[in-house]
C-alpha cells in the first residue's frame, strides 16, 4: 500500500515537471498560440482552421519569419471561458509569442484583453465583434476578417441595387442575429415584410416556411450558420420553393456546409469577401494546395486562417526575427505588406481590412471535390470600410 | 390566417409530435419498466441516422439504409445495456445520469472519429420528393407525410404489442412489480435486454428518418432530446400512451406558438415588442405548458401505475 503511493506520487512529480516551462530555452524559436473550437459540432469550423494553418507552414518552409516555429493549438469549445483559460495557459505555460485565431465573438471580447493585457499581439482570424472595430480597438489586435455586419451590409446593398423592392427576413433569436439584420438595413431600404427570430439552434423550421409560402414574398433573407442553415435550406428546397422564391444568405452557405448539402445548396446567394475561385494568385495557390493536401475545398474560415499566418511571418521578417520587439511588429502589420488571399489591401485605423466584398452563388462544378461551389457573380463593394472605425480612437 | 394556413400547421405540429414520439416511447419504456434514467438516448437517434445514411450510399438503396439502421441500433442497444447499464440497475439515479452523459461524450467522439465533424450529407430517393396537394389549394411535401404515417403505424404496432400480446404482457408486468415477475420464472433480464434493444431501434428509426431533414453531425441527439424528456414529463414515465400524447401535444404547441404567436401579440402589442417577445415566448411555451402538468398532474398526463 506505501508504495503504491509513492509510485503515484513519483508519477505525479513526473507529470507536473513535464508540464513546467522548460526554464533558460533560448528565444530562436517563434511559438504561436492558436485558438479555435475542435470539438463538438462546431470543430468543423476548427478544423478548416487548422488545416489552413498547417498549410501556411509547409508554404513557409514551418519557418515563420525565418524562425522555427511551433504553433500550440488550443480548444475553446465554443465558449468563453474556456477561451479565456486556453489563453492564459499559452501565455504562462507555453510562453507563446503571438496569439491567433479563434471564431466567435463572445470568445474572442473575453479574450482579447487577456492577450493584450500580456503584452502580446493578438491576430483575430474570424470573429468580428463590433466593440472591437470600435470603441474598445486595440494598438495589439489585428483582424485578418471582417466586422460582422459588413457581409449583410453587402447583400442589403446588392438587394437594393437589383430593385428587389420586399424582402422576407430570418435569423436565429441571439445578439449576432440582430445585428446581421441591423446591416442588411444599413443599405437595404426595400419593403421588408416579416421578421422572424427563432430559437437558437431550432431543429425543424417547417412552421416557419409554411407561414413564410403563405405571405410568398419576392425574395428571402436568412442568417443561420452551421447546422441550423442545413437545416433551413433542406427543409426549404424540400417545401418547393427553391425555384419559387430565390434565398439569399450571410455565414449560411459556405464550405464547410456544402458537403452536406450539396445539390440542395445550388441557386444559393451569399455575400462575402472571398471565394475559394476569387482571382488572386495567393488565394489559387492556397486553394490548390489546399485541396491536394486535404482533399477538400477551403472555406473562408481557412483562408483568413492561412493569411492570418502570412500577416505574422511578414512582422516577423520585418523585425529580423526579434518578436519581442512588440512595436516593430506592431508597425510592421500595420504596412499589411504580404500576399494576402484577398489581394493588396489596407488595414483600417482599427486593424481590420478595407477590402472588397462580393456577391457569390452556389453552383454545380465538376472541378470541386464536392461537386457544388461558390462562385463569384459580382463586386458589390470596392474598399469597404466598417461602420465602427470612426469610434476607435487609435491614430496612426 | 386562413384555416388552409391554420391545417397546415397541425400537420407540421403532428409531425414533429410524431417524431418526438418514436424517441420518446424507447425512453420512457425503459424508464418505467427498468428504473433507469438514459440520457444517451440521443446517442442511439444519431447512431440510427449516421448507420442509415452509410448503408445507403454504399449499397445505392433507401430501403438497405432504413433496415441497417434498424437493425444496427437495435445491436448497439442491446449492447449497451449487456454491458453498461446492466451495472447500474441497482444504482441511483444519479449514478446513471453520470454513467449514460459518459457514453454521450463517448458515442459523439467515436463517431466524429469514425465520419468525422463535417455534416453528413444524406439523399432522398426520388419516390420520397414532390408533393401532396392539400385541399385548399396548399401543398405539403410527401416525406414529411410518410414519416406522419411511419410514426402512427409504429404508434398502433406499440400499442398492439403492449396490451394484445406475451410480452406486451410481461412489459406490463414488469414494470408493475419486477421482482414478482422474476419470482415467477421469467428471465427478467432477458427482457430487460429485449425492450432496450427495441426502444434502442425506435430512437434509431426517428434518426434514420430526421437524416433528411435535419442536420446529421456528432451531437445532433442531445437536441431533441431536451423536447422528449418534456415529453415524458407531461405524459407521464412509463406510460406509452401518455409518450404519443404528450409527443403530439408539445409538437403541435411548439408549431402553432412558433407560427402564431407572433402575429397574434402584433395586434395587441407594437410590432417591435411583438419581435422581442413572440419569439421568446414561443420558446417558452412547451417548457411553460411542463410547469402547469407538473403543477395540476405531477405524475404526467397518463402514469402507468395509478
Amino acid at each position: 500500500m506505501r508504495k503504491t503511493v509513492q509510485y503515484a506520487l513519483a508519477a505525479a512529480a513526473a507529470a507536473l515537471l513535464a508540464f513546467a516551462p522548460a526554464a533558460g530555452a533560448q528565444q530562436q524559436k517563434l511559438k504561436i498560440g492558436f485558438i479555435t473550437t475542435l470539438s463538438g459540432p462546431q470543430g468543423i469550423i476548427g478544423k478548416h482552421m487548422k488545416d489552413s494553418v498547417e498549410l501556411a507552414l509547409d508554404h513557409l518552409g514551418r519557418k515563420v519569419g525565418g524562425l522555427d516555429t511551433e504553433v500550440v493549438y488550443g480548444d475553446d469549445q465554443f465558449k468563453p471561458d474556456v477561451g479565456v483559460q486556453v489563453a492564459e495557459q499559452m501565455l504562462k505555460r507555453d510562453n507563446i509569442d503571438i496569439m491567433a485565431g479563434i471564431i466567435w465573438s463572445n470568445v474572442m471580447l473575453a479574450t482579447v484583453p487577456v492577450v493584450t493585457g500580456a503584452g502580446k499581439i493578438m491576430v483575430g482570424t474570424n470573429a468580428g465583434a463590433s466593440p472591437l472595430a470600435g470603441a474598445q480597438c486595440n494598438e495589439l489586435y489585428f483582424s485578418t476578417s471582417w466586422n460582422n455586419d459588413q457581409s449583410p451590409e453587402a447583400m442589403g446593398k446588392y438587394l437594393q441595387d437589383s430593385g428587389i423592392k420586399e424582402l422576407y427576413v430570418l435569423a436565429p433569436n441571439y445578439q449576432a442575429g440582430k445585428d446581421m439584420v441591423a446591416g442588411l438595413k444599413r443599405y437595404y431600404k426595400g419593403n421588408i415584410v416579416e421578421e422572424r427570430y427563432t430559437t437558437m439552434g431550432q431543429l425543424d423550421y417547417q412552421a416557419e416556411i409554411t407561414q413564410l409560402r403563405a405571405k410568398n414574398p419576392k425574395a428571402v433573407f436568412i442568417f443561420y450558420p452551421g447546422g441550423m442553415g442545413i437545416q433551413f435550406i433542406r427543409q426549404y428546397v424540400q417545401a418547393g420553393l427553391r425555384e419559387k422564391i430565390p434565398l439569399y444568405s450571410v455565414f449560411t452557405v459556405d464550405e464547410t456546409t456544402i458537403p452536406a448539402l450539396k445539390d440542395a445548396a445550388v441557386g444559393q446567394f451569399e455575400a462575402r469577401f472571398w471565394s475559394a475561385d476569387i482571382k488572386i494568385p495567393a488565394s489559387q495557390k492556397y486553394v490548390a494546395d489546399f485541396r491536394k493536401k486535404f482533399g477538400y475545398t477551403p472555406s473562408f474560415y481557412g483562408a483568413q486562417s492561412y493569411d492570418g499566418i502570412m500577416l505574422i511571418d511578414s512582422a516577423v521578417r520585418a523585425v529580423k526575427g526579434n518578436v519581442k520587439d512588440t512595436k516593430g511588429m506592431v508597425a510592421a502589420m500595420r504596412k499589411a505588406n504580404y500576399k494576402s488571399i484577398r489581394g493588396d489591401f489596407k488595414f483600417n485605423n482599427n486593424h481590420h481590412p478595407i477590402q472588397d466584398f462580393y456577391l457569390l452563388k452556389a453552383v454545380k462544378d465538376a472541378g470541386a471535390p464536392e461537386g457544388v461551389a461558390m462562385h463569384i457573380e459580382k463586386k458589390v463593394f470596392e474598399d469597404h470600410q466598417d461602420a465602427y472605425h470612426g469610434e476607435c480612437k487609435m491614430k496612426w | 390566417m386562413t384555416f388552409t394556413l391554420i391545417f397546415e400547421q397541425l400537420l407540421n405540429g403532428v409531425q414533429l409530435g410524431v417524431m418526438l414520439f418514436l424517441l420518446a416511447a424507447g425512453l420512457t419504456l425503459v424508464l418505467g419498466i427498468m428504473n433507469v434514467v438514459n440520457l444517451a438516448h440521443g446517442s442511439l437517434y444519431m447512431i440510427g441516422a449516421y448507420l442509415a445514411i452509410t448503408a445507403a450510399q454504399w449499397s445505392d438503396s433507401y430501403l438497405v439504409g432504413v433496415a441497417a439502421g434498424l437493425a444496427g441500433t437495435l445491436l448497439v442497444g442491446m449492447l449497451i445495456e449487456l454491458v453498461a447499464l446492466r451495472a447500474l440497475y441497482r444504482r441511483d439515479h444519479l449514478d446513471q445520469v453520470l454513467a449514460t452523459f459518459g457514453l454521450i461524450l463517448f458515442f459523439n467522439e467515436l463517431v466524429a472519429m469514425l465520419w468525422g465533424r463535417a455534416a453528413l450529407f444524406a439523399s432522398l430517393p426520388a419516390y420520397l420528393q414532390g408533393h401532396l396537394e392539400l385541399p385548399g389549394g396548399a401543398s405539403y411535401p410527401l416525406y414529411r407525410a410518410v414519416i406522419i404515417a411511419v410514426g402512427l403505424a409504429v404508434a398502433a404496432l406499440l400499442w398492439y404489442v403492449v396490451t394484445r400480446t406475451r410480452l406486451g404482457m410481461l412489459i406490463r408486468a414488469g414494470a408493475s412489480n419486477r421482482a414478482m415477475v422474476a419470482a415467477l420464472g421469467v428471465n427478467i433480464r432477458l427482457l430487460y435486454t429485449v425492450v432496450f434493444g427495441f426502444g434502442a431501434a425506435l430512437a434509431g428509426l426517428a434518426g434514420l428518418m430526421a437524416g433528411q431533414i435535419y442536420t446529421v453531425q456528432p451531437g445532433m441527439g442531445e437536441l431533441i432530446l431536451i423536447q422528449v424528456f418534456v415529453v415524458i414529463v407531461i405524459g407521464g414515465i412509463g406510460s406509452i400512451r401518455g409518450a404519443l400524447v404528450g409527443a403530439l401535444i408539445v409538437g403541435i404547441v411548439d408549431t402553432l406558438g412558433r407560427a402564431f404567436l407572433k402575429p397574434l401579440l402584433a395586434t395587441v402589442l407594437s410590432s417591435a415588442a411583438a419581435n422581442t417577445a413572440g419569439p421568446a415566448l414561443a420558446s417558452m411555451l412547451i417548457y411553460l405548458l411542463m410547469a402547469l402538468v407538473l403543477a395540476l398532474r405531477p405524475a404526467g398526463l397518463f402514469p402507468a401505475r395509478g
